[in-house]
């Protein structure tokens, strides 16, 4: 037994610790962590992303890993690398599960002992940063999460809202856990936040407009910006595809490499 | 006569939809008072006992269950025709309680909700086996957000788009019904952010046609299964 033990906690070598987090379902939240991945690694960074959404684990599919295997070595285990170059790597019950579609029917505690587990067991290495996506509300899994990660003293998070009151107001209560929890607030992304017509480039509010900038003035934390619709995002994810090498000229991409240009920022802020 | 039950404990959106922010539930004698939209549409949520917009429900699984018992347990709903549980994403403490109270009673079946993409359809799979495992009857499934018409130029685009076949090719491969795809209209959002009526605010909509062909089906479907039950009897 004791040579399983690890000489060194598995997130001694993670500089920066994020949480994506949302109040509401649907509203791209593992979208923009695999997208801030892909921006950062595009920086030269080596990311990891850590997927506590156990009914509904998307981030495998987002990378075209999701047939992968999960392996053990000493110090628990190894995380699934999406490239050659080992420089994103992930985590998630998908790559557990042995038919796909079978559901996660677990209650709480259930969930709880798998979350410490992959807060603990996983040998990330050495990383810059360590993306912890969620599942939507303020119940077991971030609890869990955040109670886990706390020693480690995470960066803080990133909330994901539409734009429309609807989503704002569930996005209202996630900022409340934040403060409740002492995680720290680093912005809100107003996602879905228009579409620009790709064949006569008239531009609708399929989901209103302006919510999340609203909402992170009223809340006095930073904006990290409006994602508009962008199919080519949607079709690329679909596939697994690295949207931001591939489709730099995309009406997404320059909203996307702001908010990684913001959180690296942020950083070396912190470090000076 | 309609009740509808809102047990995502954590992101209460039902109050705001159907413009109820900030009333309050009653007690009385017989229990909690639903908050009525109209005469023969009643409304409970946690929603209504929250005290600001940005109150936050930081609690486990077994907290949860105890307030979906209340609801309902406690809930003076009167005699009605349809009970409507609207639930958070997921297939965990929510849905198995709501499941496991309801057990004495006897459920029609659960509407299914996804958009076009992969991503949204390896969750609803899980769903379906979710449904399936605990024995729930599928009503069928819904694609919603299928599909965006131009107001300018009225040309389509797939702002979702159904790589892997869309929830047709899903409902085909896993037998269950498909009633409908519901296209994305921005007078949709608008509507439940104003908490006002889509179908009565837009009812030339292609949207509103989706929805009203939606609901006939669901109707229908439990007629059957009432008018079913009644010749077993």
């Amino acid at each position: 037994l004791l040579s399983f033990l690890p000489e060194r906690s598995n997130l001694a070598g993670v500089r920066h610790i994020l949480l994506v987090l949302s109040g509401k379902g649907g509203v791209g939240k593992s979208t923009i962590s695999t997208e801030l991945a892909l921006s950062l690694r595009r920086s030269g960074k080596k990311v990891g992303i850590l997927d506590v959404d156990l009914c509904g684990p998307s981030i495998p599919r987002m990378f075209r890993v999701q047939g992968s295997d999960v392996h053990q070595c000493d110090s628990g285990w190894v995380p699934v690398f999406v490239d050659q170059e080992k420089s994103i790597s992930l985590m998630s019950i998908g790559f557990l599960l042995e038919k796909p579609d079978d559901a996660v029917v677990w209650r709480g505690p259930k969930k709880n002992a798998l979350i410490k587990q992959f807060v603990a067991d996983v040998a990330w290495g050495d990383l810059d940063f360590l993306i912890v996506d969620t599942p939507p509300g303020t119940s077991d899994e971030h609890i869990s999460t955040v109670e886990a990660l706390r020693p480690y003293k995470p960066l803080g998070a990133i909330l994901v809202t539409t734009p429309q009151a609807v989503s704002v107001g569930d996005v209202r209560r996630e900022l409340t856990f934040c403060k409740k929890t002492g995680l720290q607030v680093l912005g809100i992304v107003e996602n879905m936040s228009g579409f620009v017509c790709p064949h006569c480039s008239e531009c609708t509010n399929i989901f209103s407009k302006g919510g999340g900038e609203e909402l992170a003035k009223h809340a006095g934390v930073p904006f990290l910006g409006c994602v508009p619709l962008d199919p080519q995002l949607s079709q690329s994810l679909e596939e697994g595809r690295d949207f931001i090498q591939e489709f730099p000229k995309s009406s997404a991409f320059p909203a996307l490499a702001s908010i990684a240009q913001q959180i690296l920022d942020g950083t070396s802020q912190r470090s000076s | 006569q309609v009740a509808l039950l809102d047990i995502d404990i954590c992101g209460p959106s039902i109050p705001k939809m159907m413009g109820l922010e900030g009333e309050q539930v009653h007690q009385s004698g017989s229990g909690w008072s639903p908050v009525y939209v109209e005469e023969n549409l009643g409304v409970m949520s946690v929603g209504f006992l929250l005290s600001s917009p940005d109150d936050a429900v930081i609690w486990r699984g077994p907290k949860k269950n105890g307030l979906i018992k209340q609801f309902l347990r406690d809930v003076d709903w009167g005699e009605v025709d349809y009970l409507i549980v609207d639930t958070p994403p997921g297939t965990s403490d929510e849905h198995l309680s709501i499941v496991q109270y309801l057990s004495a009673t006897h459920i029609d079946g659960a509407v299914i909700i996804t958009t076009p993409q992969e991503v949204s359809l390896q969750d609803v799979r899980k769903e379906i086996n979710f449904c399936q495992k605990v024995k729930l009857p599928i009503i069928g499934v819904v694609e919603n957000m299928s599909g965006f018409i131009c107001p300018k130029c009225k040309n389509e685009s797939q702002i979702f788009p159904p790589t892997t076949g869309g929830a047709e090719k899903m409902c085909q491969n896993l037998n269950v019904c498909l009633l409908g795809k519901v296209p994305l209209d921005p007078q949709i959002g608008k509507s439940c952010d104003k908490g006002q009526s889509f179908l009565s605010e837009a009812p030339e909509s292609p949207a509103t046609s989706s929805y009203r062909n939606i609901i006939q089906r669901i109707q229908e479907y439990c007629d059957q299964r009432h008018s079913h039950e009644e010749k077993i009897i």
